[in-house]
């Protein structure tokens, strides 16, 4: 019998588009405060609700509230504000440069610094990050200095990598930084696998793994999350939801049907859904996540719900898919005027002493940039050495390649 | 040789406690063609289990162990079951080295049965070799015998670098000739089935003649190696069978001291023709010998077709084929 009704397929659309009212009506947004705390035992079948609110602490007079409301101490929420900071005004330096030509690209953060800031300071060293492109804030919330993530961005003759990767895909072990790939998901499942041998090996450290909203949708995703409730491995999985896949809408991969923190669900993991523009909520959401890991209780599954303030790399233009004014309708603010507020609140900062962080902030970066140029810039001044492209492709470079090095004659 | 690679994890489960393996049917039921039989109760199930039916999981998850400080050595299944965890062989297994300045690395190994020869159909005998020597930062390595089943996988353990162990499944128990009329012959008979005790290593890329001659080198590995012993046998002609072992990395010294020493080259493999290792094996072979040849390099190897269930014995690079190529080699 023929069907009654004439199929038709459904492609997820945003609500608005350039020359539209913005629009976040979808987002599902929560009065800071109202979501409940549950212990870090918790059953994950018994915190379901916690992956459709959204935990929030800084309420819109900067006031902290609720049960998430964690005593970070003064200096430490200064500390946190000067890694937001510093990290915003290593991007803009950094895209200035590859303007300027000094490099090829260049991804910022903007917008999203407090989902990396303040989850570092979660962790422990030893701990180790997966990242992507986008969680620089991670090193910089480390303490990595920033003449040497610099002299990766210029692919100088300093370059830790060798010039061999990307401008953004740092990697540097010591500060618990996995080596960023540009190919979309695939440390998902590495850190689970390095959470897993944490756990064979008896020892204390957990891993923490990143994606994008738009990566959920690789196969890596799930395969992550099939391997980490399985063996309840001692990491955290990261969603940042920044709202944007370079031009696609989160709901291209699946949030429209469903907020991303629910994919937890089907997997028995504990899955929370948080405020990423709100260092207090992310610093507080990370360390519960971070302290069931280490107490042998499994993975945790946080959507931080962002936006991406930027264009999503210095080859993109997002005026052309999205209105120009959509940022500053972003009903969760700024991480940086957030917790300045907050901090001004609480009597412990002022608009002076901003002024003069922010000063200070932007001489350090200028000040490193100095020094890192000074080691070269991708077209001007010393760069790596063509022998070392056949370097570390093996550990020993085998025959082939000892030719291959001979036929270019370095 | 089942034998010999459980013996080969045995040795390295015991001596170093980084030394974990897992892939699907490999902890309590000790895989599926009982490789891993025994471990897991032996060394716990922290250090041997089973994992979820995805093979992208498996790889990255083996990844990220190595990166951590583990050496896993992983199963995938079957070779024909390898391609969803491309990217994360490709992409990430084989570059994180380079990527990284040297800072990560991953020291695995993944092991998968490969080739023909027991009706599996086109999604249980493929060779898929060739897509992995293509790609730089990994080594690729095919045993023929238990004896270098044992020393290679030892060594691929042993490794800082990525190993594809690929397992010709037909050889698991018994050397094969090709002739599938005749009856089964079990490892025990054959000299290198004699697989000595505890701890020995056979070296990555150092390739192995298997029957000396002066009249055309074989260039082969795995199953094809017995096959050319056969059409070698059968056709009387005075071949040298080189084992190649490891593909990459190659012994392109001892590839070289063979063609020039007999001015003739056969190259076997049961891979598809074209775009096979053996595309890489006869250029190298021009580049390097062009003048010591005296008639053109031949290539045997399975048809451009995947394999089919029905016509195995068609498509199976026999030593009748093989002998004829090294007839047709030696009257050019």
């Amino acid at each position: 019998m023929p069907s009654a009704v004439r199929l038709s397929l459904h492609v997820p659309e945003p609500s608005v588009r350039p020359g539209g009212r913005p629009d976040f009506s979808h987002v599902g947004f929560a009065p800071a405060g109202q979501a409940r705390r549950p212990p870090i035992d918790a059953d994950p079948a018994d915190i379901r609700d916690l992956a459709y609110s959204l935990i929030r602490v800084l309420d819109d007079e900067g006031e902290a509230v609720g049960p998430w409301a964690a005593a970070l101490s003064p200096a430490e929420l200064r500390q946190g504000l000067r890694d937001m900071m510093l990290t915003r005004a290593y991007d803009a330096r950094m895209l200035l440069s590859q303007r300027q030509g000094k490099t090829s690209f260049y991804i910022q953060s903007l917008g999203e610094e407090a989902v990396a800031c303040a989850q570092r300071k979660a962790l422990q060293p030893g701990d180790m990050c997966f990242p992507t492109y986008r969680q620089q804030g991670l090193l910089i919330a480390a303490g990595w200095p920033l003449v040497d993530m610099m002299n990766s961005v210029f692919s100088n003759e300093k370059d830790r990598l060798k010039g061999r990767q990307l401008p953004g895909l740092y990697s540097v072990r010591e500060a618990g930084f996995f080596t960023v790939s540009g190919n979309l998901g695939t440390q998902y499942p590495q850190a689970v696998g390095w959470a897993m041998a944490s756990a064979i090996a008896g020892d204390a450290h957990i891993a923490s793994a990143w994606i994008g909203d738009g990566a959920t949708a690789e196969s890596d995703f799930h395969a992550a999350l099939v391997f980490a409730s399985v063996y309840r491995a001692p990491v955290i999985l990261n969603v940042v939801n920044n709202q944007w896949a370079i031009s696609s809408y989160q709901g291209i991969a699946g949030g429209e049907s469903v907020k991303f923190a629910a994919r937890g669900h089907g997997f028995g993991i504990a899955s929370l859904r948080a405020d990423g523009n709100d260092y207090l909520a992310v610093h507080a959401v990370s360390a519960w996540a971070a302290e069931r890991a280490r107490a042998n209780l499994g993975p945790t599954l946080i959507e931080w719900v962002t936006y991406r303030a930027a264009a999503h790399s210095t080859s993109d233009d997002p005026s052309k898919y999205r209105p120009r004014d959509e940022a500053a309708a972003w009903p969760l603010g700024d991480p940086v005027q957030r917790l300045k507020l907050h901090l001004i609140a609480k009597g412990e900062w002022s608009e002076e002493r901003q002024q003069q962080m922010r000063a200070e902030v932007d001489a350090e970066v200028l000040e490193a940039a100095r020094q890192a140029e000074s080691h070269g810039t991708l077209h001007d001044g010393p760069t790596p050495s063509p022998a070392s492209m056949f370097e570390d492709v093996y550990k020993e470079m085998p025959r082939h390649l000892r030719e291959q090095r001979q036929q270019l004659g370095v | 040789m089942v034998e010999a690679i459980r013996d080969a994890l045995d040795v390295k489960m015991a001596e170093d406690a980084s030394v974990v393996v897992f892939g699907e049917d490999v902890g309590y039921f000790g895989g599926v063609f009982r490789c891993t039989e025994g471990l897991q109760r032996k060394y716990g199930k922290a250090r041997c289990f089973d994992a979820p039916i995805n093979e992208s999981g498996i790889v990255g998850v083996a990844i990220g162990m190595g990166a951590y400080g583990l050496r896993p050595v992983a199963e995938v299944q079957f070779a024909d079951y390898v391609y969803p965890a491309y990217d994360q062989i490709v992409s990430e297994a084989a570059r994180l080295r380079y990527r990284s300045g040297g800072e990560f690395f991953a020291p695995i190994v993944l092991r998968m049965p490969c080739g023909g020869g027991i009706y599996g159909g086109q999604t249980h005998s493929q060779s898929p070799e060739a897509v992995f020597t293509h790609v730089c930062g990994l080594k690729t390595v095919i045993p023929s015998n238990p004896h270098d089943a044992k020393g290679l996988l030892i060594s691929a353990i042993e490794d800082d670098d990525p190993v594809i162990f690929l397992e010709p499944k037909r050889l698991y128990n018994g050397p094969f000739s090709g002739h599938p009329e005749q009856p089964t012959v079990a490892w025990a008979k054959h000299p290198l089935s004699e697989v000595p005790q505890g701890r020995f290593v056979v070296p990555l890329g150092k390739a192995a003649v298997r029957r000396e001659g002066k009249g055309v080198t074989v260039l082969c590995y795995g199953t094809m190696v017995h096959v050319a012993e056969a059409a070698a046998e059968e056709t009387g002609v005075d071949a040298e069978i080189l084992d190649l072992r490891s593909l990459i990395p190659l012994d392109i010294d001892a590839i070289v001291a063979s063609v020039e020493k007999t001015g003739r080259c056969v190259i076997v493999h049961e891979a598809t023709l074209t775009s096979g290792f053996g595309a890489e094996l006869a250029a190298l072979v021009a580049e390097r010998c062009f003048y010591a040849l005296e008639t053109p390099i031949r290539r045997v190897a399975g048809w451009d077709t995947p394999y089919p269930h029905a016509e195995e014995w068609s498509y199976f690079p026999g030593p009748e084929r093989v002998g004829r190529a090294l007839v047709a080699a030696m009257e050019a």
